[in-house]
């Protein structure tokens, strides 16, 4: 039976439910638990956002915190998972990839390839990404577009509460290791959420908003702001298609393309930065494989290519919004 | 010593003359054009991997290094398909998609080669923490060098280790050469056992040219971790014959330093020293070792020279188990 919970409760739950059925699912990470060792109470945040809170009384030593090294416990859950385990590993933020990447793009994602097939690496890794919360530089890109672009590693962007929970169980009983991002301003976003686990398939875009004017493929977050300028301009007669990807690997080019040659007009909004982003890619994707179909120059919205602003105006201004969104829409009409 | 069976001590020197005339053979067949790529040799840390492997089994899971051939074939890796996979060809044991850098065997607990330096030993930790959460007395092993010694990520593995009480052994193979870069120079402490105790593990040094020295070390460290007294760490001190890695001029080395090391320390001669002294083993026993193993090696060769390359069908497959 479906009920409204929210997105931060659609992780939580998906993990509970996960590490209930299956003994080999195991949960790391930086206070994850909370409070290891001190003298106060366990489970004494749950996470830094408090989304594995409840966890460790259900499911006790299956759920640890390490010490910070992300190197050493992201790299552990790597070889717990060539070893029959499903480890999801808490990264925290994505912008703390940089001090554990190799773990993650030269161990996980190519032993099965190097190993010539024979082995398989399980693991997931969550963390939270995306501007807005005002935190700056290093904690709040996107970065999504950089495990793209690793074979071997699947992306999993999922941008409601249902998607998280569908998606999160599909990770966890998927073969291969998943980067599992979670964006930290749609944590408080409800929605409704069946009780029962259930799993979405990887590569099959969700159509949004269905239309004939515009393609309008937006990621995470931006799927929102998409959803709500098509909702606008449905008023004036403009109807849009808004495709969710919900995975930039594997991406779902069938929708995205069917779409694009029904419409001819393309705009992607993606949070990140706009160089070798999924904008860029969704773009080459149109320009290779839709060419014929389009009508107008292909736009984009992305950040601009700046680092993420601290101050209110500034990231305000940094993050693609509505206007942005609604104007390149308006442009590819002309 | 006395604790080895004949035919323990027969195993422990085929493995080790197996290691030797592997390398000192994939080092003629690189000189001749004969092999691709990056190739690093083992020859001369024998007694390391052979006397620590000896203790293991297949469920427990070794991680190694961008010299890894002594470590795969300690590990019980098939001989054939490690030359065919340095030869690039598609019997090799990664269908020749790994090649010398990347060869493993999952199913005889070799978690891989690895081609960065300091890649392994958070692995292990996670080898390490699935015996752990299981119940089993299995283990986990990381070798590295000298020069993966000081990688953040070793650091990091050995105090998780410590942390969560994992049965993990950290076995650094000190070579004296990071690269060019002499050991003596590189590594801030004097010695890998204090190291050790900084992170709250017991840490010992050993003879890398003495198998019997590498293999009473190991057992105690692997027993420790069996039963559950958490991590080791082992420093092995050793010599490489060879240079970093195939066509490496060695000039930072000291002169006739090799040849010394050859002439008073090579752990083939050590040992054939010891038993035959100690009335354990015959010469005759060993020289028939010698000629089997020349055999095999030389029958690797002719196979792997034989084998065809990869279709390049397989360039795409191999990737995900599901995509």
């Amino acid at each position: 039976m479906a009920r409204k919970i929210t997105y931060q409760q659609a992780v939580n739950e998906a993990l509970d439910q996960e590490m209930a059925r299956d003994p080999s699912v195991i949960v790391m990470g930086e206070d994850v638990v909370g409070g290891q060792g001190s003298p106060g109470e366990m489970d004494a945040w749950g996470g830094v956002l408090g989304v594995t809170k409840g966890l460790y009384a259900k499911h006790g030593d299956r759920i640890m915190d390490t010490p910070i090294t992300e190197s050493g416990y992201i790299g552990a859950a790597v070889g717990a998972a060539t070893c029959g385990m499903r480890p999801v590993a808490e990264l925290m933020f994505i912008d703390f990839m940089g001090v554990c990447l190799d773990q993650i793009f030269n161990q996980a994602g190519k032993f099965k390839y190097m190993f010539g097939g024979k082995a398989e690496t399980p693991v997931v890794i969550r963390a939270m990404y995306g501007a807005g919360f005002r935190a700056a530089a290093q904690h709040s890109q996107c970065l999504y577009s950089v495990f793209t672009h690793f074979p071997g590693i699947k992306v999993v962007l999922p941008s409601t509460p249902y998607d998280v929970k569908g998606l999160l169980i599909q990770s966890i009983r998927d073969n291969d290791p998943v980067m599992f991002l979670e964006h930290k301003m749609l944590y408080t976003l409800e929605g409704e959420v069946p009780e029962e686990p259930y799993t979405i398939p990887f590569g099959e875009a969700n159509l949004v908003r269905e239309g004939g004017d515009v393609t309008i493929v937006g990621f995470g977050r931006m799927v929102h702001l998409a959803a709500e300028v098509a909702d606008k301009l449905a008023k004036e007669g403009i109807s849009c298609d808004v495709i969710d990807p919900r995975t930039t690997s594997p991406l779902d080019e069938e929708t995205i393309l069917e779409s694009i040659e029904n419409t001819g007009r393309l705009v992607v909004v993606d949070e990140s930065n706009p160089r070798c982003s999924m904008a860029s890619d969704i773009a080459e994707l149109a320009a290779t494989k839709a060419f014929s179909s389009l009508k107008a120059a292909i736009q984009t919205v992305t950040a601009p290519h700046v680092p993420t602003p601290f101050a209110a105006s500034l990231e305000d201004a940094y993050i693609p919004s509505v206007d942005q969104i609604e104007a390149a829409v308006r442009k590819v009409l002309k | 010593m006395s604790e080895l069976s004949k035919n323990q001590l027969l195993d422990a020197y085929r493995m080790m003359r197996t290691i030797r005339d592997f390398e000192v053979r994939v080092h003629d067949e690189f000189a001749k054009g004969g092999i691709p790529g990056f190739v690093h040799l083992y020859a001369g840390e024998e007694a390391s991997a052979t006397g620590i492997c000896m203790h293991l089994n297949d469920e427990d899971r070794i991680a190694s290094t961008h010299r890894g051939h002594g470590h795969c074939i300690a590990k019980g890796v098939d001989v054939m398909g490690m030359m065919a996979e340095i030869y690039g060809k598609e019997t090799g044991t990664c269908k020749g998609k790994g090649g010398s850098m990347h060869i493993a065997d999952l199913d005889r607990g070799m978690l891989g080669a690895n081609g960065i330096v300091g890649g392994g030993p958070p692995l292990i930790c996670g080898v390490g923490l699935a015996h752990k959460m299981r119940g089993t007395d299995g283990v986990g092993i990381a070798f590295f060098g000298d020069g993966a010694s000081n990688q953040g990520t070793t650091l990091e593995a050995m105090n998780l280790a410590t942390v969560w009480n994992l049965p993990c052994i950290f076995v650094v193979e000190n070579n004296g050469y990071a690269e060019t870069t002499s050991s003596e120079w590189s590594v801030s402490c004097d010695s890998y056992a204090d190291r050790a105790a900084g992170f709250g593990m017991p840490g010992t040094t050993c003879d890398g040219h003495d198998f019997f020295a590498v293999y009473e070390t190991a057992g105690e460290a692997i027993k420790r971790a069996r039963s559950g007294g958490g991590p080791s760490f082992i420093e092995v001190k050793l010599n490489r014959y060879y240079g970093h890695f195939e066509g490496d001029s060695q000039t930072y080395r000291g002169d006739n330093e090799v040849e010394k090391i050859k002439a008073e320390k090579d752990c083939l001669m050590l040992f054939r020293k010891r038993v035959t002294e100690a009335n354990l083993l015959d010469a005759s026993e060993m020289d028939a070792i010698d000629k089997e193993v020349a055999e095999l090696i030389d029958e690797s060769v002719k196979k792997a020279e034989a084998a065809a390359e990869p279709s390049v069908d397989t360039l795409l497959t191999d990737v995900y188990v599901s995509y």
